[in-house]
């Protein structure tokens, strides 16, 4: 048994875990938050410059060729440090859709842009309300042409790149790479509850689109959801460390009545919830980190599983965060609410957590089954 | 990242499945073993079981060679147990005395006392008990009263320990007393080991709410114990007891049942408004969630077996196990039980679903949230030993423990 990354794997977590600590502080955090910046464009270029970037993409792409394992374990410090960065747009989903639906070129031409940072990939599936279906597709490309309205699109306005899922001539849904920049693209920046995240409304109107030639439909795009969702099972893992964190180190040092309110079992035993949430997640994460790095057939259940304790880890170590501050929880300067407000950002994204109940209710029917 | 065994784990691994393989049966899904009480004929089949598994070499598996064990690793001991599981073998009359009394045993008799005891505890020749809890000490174990005093070489026992499990089928008992009631409550205690068959134990059982009687009051009246079955110094008493609870914590999670594939089934033969419940989106949540908890605990086990077989030990992180599973085994009970209506109250076995296996754990699984540290303790263990939150104010820290407030019990 050997259920737990390599010491390399660890070495490469402790440093991204220094790195952004410094890098990423809540300053950083703040800015984006507060609109001074669309994103951190320095970290950004510091994370390019040490693989991260390309850090699953095979090094005859231009990738750093660590594997899935090593972009789980800087998932986790991504999360933990809260990074205003493009980083899951780019790495697990833009650059995940080309290594699977691409031909030989694409991946050529493509991922070393990914992985140098010198483009910023995005994904664009949600057409409005609700979870992802296929039936709620309706952007069309026909002639190389694509029309329809993307919104939101997490890192929409700040990416280069999308890749769009749409209907083709015949309505079967495909994936596409569209040039933000290019003309008939209109883009709007969204507010929403997290602005420390870029989120835009992207409209086609015929705009010139290149189809991804390889494996194409809906699957495939449940497939890019399912791989995305591992990963970011790990940045909420990190997100809700570091908020139990944050909510213990501040019950030490909180009086009242005379005593560490984290002598309270009220306090205690919450925090005690909060960390067996954080647990049961992290171990499904890392069942997920390795049937994602095995491209194991449990991949699908393993996602679905990560990523409903990722969704409620998260949720109750930020509210829960907030809480245990009593006012200055609830006030702008005090960095609660940025966690709170991350916490739904990513489970939002992806397909919120009815929806992949639903659907691993659906996988253990199938395994069952079969 | 992987699953696979050390080529020496492997080896052992195959050499359990051999000797599971020829020696008991594959446990099926369909009938589940229900822990009830031990009735003579299982109580026979658990001491039979226990010889065969320490004459191969499975029982003690991490215990010195010189009383039968192997010298292995923690590791080797969740293997055998991994194993194990998948055969419908007798349990339910050893953990106590193997997990708890002789590890302390080990730790504080002498030689002489190991040769004699050791052995056939691990054959399953006698049964030991752990004679902890007192009507006034449960949680806080170390309100207990059972008084012992000084006469000679020998101590004189007097008072009550109650919920003692299997004391009835005991042949011997670890206790904990009170030797000095004038010094705080901690600094009173010493430790015993003693013969349950000795003059002036009487033994009642108690009639648990599940219908079963699994556990038990026992009475002292003047119950002599010689010196030389002293555990520890006197008025060491508690740190002996930690070392018999330290050895709690690596109780590795027996699968309970209804688990939440039986969920899944009972949902997939059951109708909700005219479907099979198992379309109800309701339902569905309520089985994904569990379902992940579920998961997320056998991982965390694998976390845990990674760290054992690097040689580490298991530390307070380990309380999550029981703590998440004894609320999720009492809700999916309750919440099966609500899908089937008003049926779900009916427990003839040939109308009940499933043997009327949810009904039996509804009445069964209150008990998991209490014995071997509850809920509340647990949480305590996890806020103050793995957070690092301050321990609860103690009113009673530096009093005479004759002089600390008690309730009417
Ligand atoms: C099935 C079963 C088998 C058992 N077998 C044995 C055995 O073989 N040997 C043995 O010695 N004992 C045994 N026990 C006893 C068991 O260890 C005790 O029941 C347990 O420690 C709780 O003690 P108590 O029953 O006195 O409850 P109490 O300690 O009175 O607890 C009552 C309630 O108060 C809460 N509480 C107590 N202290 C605190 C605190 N500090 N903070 C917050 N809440 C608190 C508890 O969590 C609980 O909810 C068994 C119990 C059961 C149910």
């Amino acid at each position: 048994m050997n259920f737990d990354f390599s010491d390399e794997l660890k070495q490469l977590r402790d440093l991204a875990r220094r790195f952004l600590a410094e890098h990423s502080s809540p300053s950083v955090v703040r800015s984006v938050l507060e609109g001074r910046d669309t994103y951190a464009a320095d970290l950004w270029r510091a994370m390019a410059e040490m693989g991260w970037l390309g850090a699953a993409i095979p090094e005859q792409y231009g990738g750093a060729g660590l594997g899935y394992e090593g972009l789980c374990v800087l998932a986790e410090e991504i999360g933990r440090a809260l990074a205003p960065v493009p980083f899951a747009s780019s790495a697990y989903l833009a650059s995940e859709a080309i290594l699977l639906a691409g031909s030989e070129t694409q991946k050529g031409r493509l991922l070393p842009m990914f992985a140098d940072g010198s483009t910023i990939g995005c994904f664009a599936l949600a057409e409005g309300s609700g979870n992802p279906h296929s039936g709620a597709v309706h952007a069309r490309c026909v002639g190389g042409r694509l029309t329809g309205s993307k919104w939101p699109v997490t890192d929409g306005s700040i990416a280069d790149l999308a890749v769009v899922v749409a209907r083709d001539e015949a309505g079967e849904i495909a994936l596409y790479v569209a040039d933000l920049t290019a003309s008939n693209v209109s883009r709007r920046s969204l507010s929403t509850v997290d602005p420390s995240r870029d989120h835009a409304r992207i409209d086609f109107a015929g705009a010139d689109v290149e189809r991804l030639s390889g494996e194409a439909g809906w699957p495939m795009v449940l497939r890019l959801l399912e791989r995305a969702a591992v990963l970011m099972a790990f940045e909420q893992v990190g997100g809700a460390d570091a908020s139990l964190e944050m909510a213990r180190n501040y019950a030490l040092e909180r009086y009242a009545f005379g005593r560490p309110i984290g002598s309270f079992q009220a306090i205690k035993h919450k925090l005690a919830d909060v960390y067996v949430a954080t647990e049961l997640a992290r171990s499904n994460a890392f069942y997920g980190a390795w049937a994602l790095s095995a491209d194991a057939a449990e991949l699908s259940l393993a996602a679905a599983t990560a990523r409903v304790s990722a969704i409620e880890a998260f949720h109750l170590a930020s509210k829960e965060n907030i809480q245990t501050h009593g006012g200055i929880g609830f006030t702008w300067d005090t960095d609660c609410h940025l966690y709170y407000r991350r916490s739904k950002q990513l489970a939002l994204t992806l397909g919120s957590a009815p929806w992949w109940k639903d659907r691993l209710v659906q996988l253990l029917e199938m395994r069952n089954a079969g | 990242m992987d699953f696979n065994d050390t080529p020496e784990e492997a080896k052992f691994r195959a050499e359990a499945r051999a000797f599971l393989a020829a020696n008991a049966e594959p446990k099926g899904r369909a009938r589940p073993v229900l822990r009830g009480g031990l009735d003579v004929e299982a109580v026979k089949r658990c001491k039979s079981w226990q010889a065969k598994k320490a004459d191969a070499g499975f029982a003690g598996i991490t215990w010195p060679k010189r009383f039968g064990g192997r010298e292995a690793s923690a590791i080797f001991h969740v293997i055998y147990l991994q194993e194990e599981d998948n055969y419908a073998v007798p349990r339910g009359l050893f953990e106590i005395g193997l997990g708890m009394c002789i590890p302390t045993m080990m730790a504080y008799a002498d030689g002489e006392q190991l040769d004699r005891y050791v052995r056939p505890a691990l054959r399953g020749e006698e049964v030991w008990c752990q004679l902890f809890s007192e009507p006034a000490g449960g949680s806080d174990l170390a309100a207990l009263r059972t008084r012992a005093e000084r006469d000679g070489d020998d101590w004189i026992i007097n008072g009550q320990k109650i919920w003692t499990s299997g004391a009835h089928l005991s042949d011997f008992g670890i206790i904990v007393v009170r030797t000095d009631p004038n010094v705080p409550k901690h600094e009173g205690l010493t430790f015993f080991f003693l013969d349950m068959k000795s003059p002036g134990i009487e033994i009642r059982p108690i009639h648990q709410m599940s219908g079963a009687s699994h556990f038990n009051e026992v009475f002292f009246t003047d119950v002599r114990v010689p010196d030389a079955q002293r555990l520890g110094a006197v008025g060491q008493g508690w740190k002996v007891s930690l070392t018999t609870l330290m050895n709690e914590r690596l109780a590795v999670g027996e699968v309970h049942r209804p688990d939440v594939e039986d969920l899944v089934e009972l949902a997939r033969s059951l109708v909700v408004d005219g479907a099979s419940a198992i379309r109800n989106a309701a339902v569905r949540e309520r089985i994904a969630e569990w379902y992940a908890r579920t998961q997320g605990l056998t991982f965390t086990r694998f976390r845990t077996m990674t760290a054992l077989s690097r040689g580490q030990t298991p530390g307070p992180e380990n309380s999550i196990h029981k703590l998440v599973n004894a609320s999720k085994l009492q809700d999916i009970a309750s919440y099966g039980l609500d899908l089937m209506g008003a049926a779900g109250l009916v427990m003839d076995d040939d109308l009940a679903l499933y043997y009327a296996m949810f009904q039996q754990a509804l009445l069964s699984s209150p008990s998991g949230r209490i014995a071997g540290g509850s809920d509340e303790i647990l949480r305590n263990i996890i806020a103050e030993r793995v957070l690092g939150l301050p321990a609860d104010i103690r009113v009673d820290k530096n009093k005479p423990f004759n002089q600390v407030p008690t309730g009417p019990r």
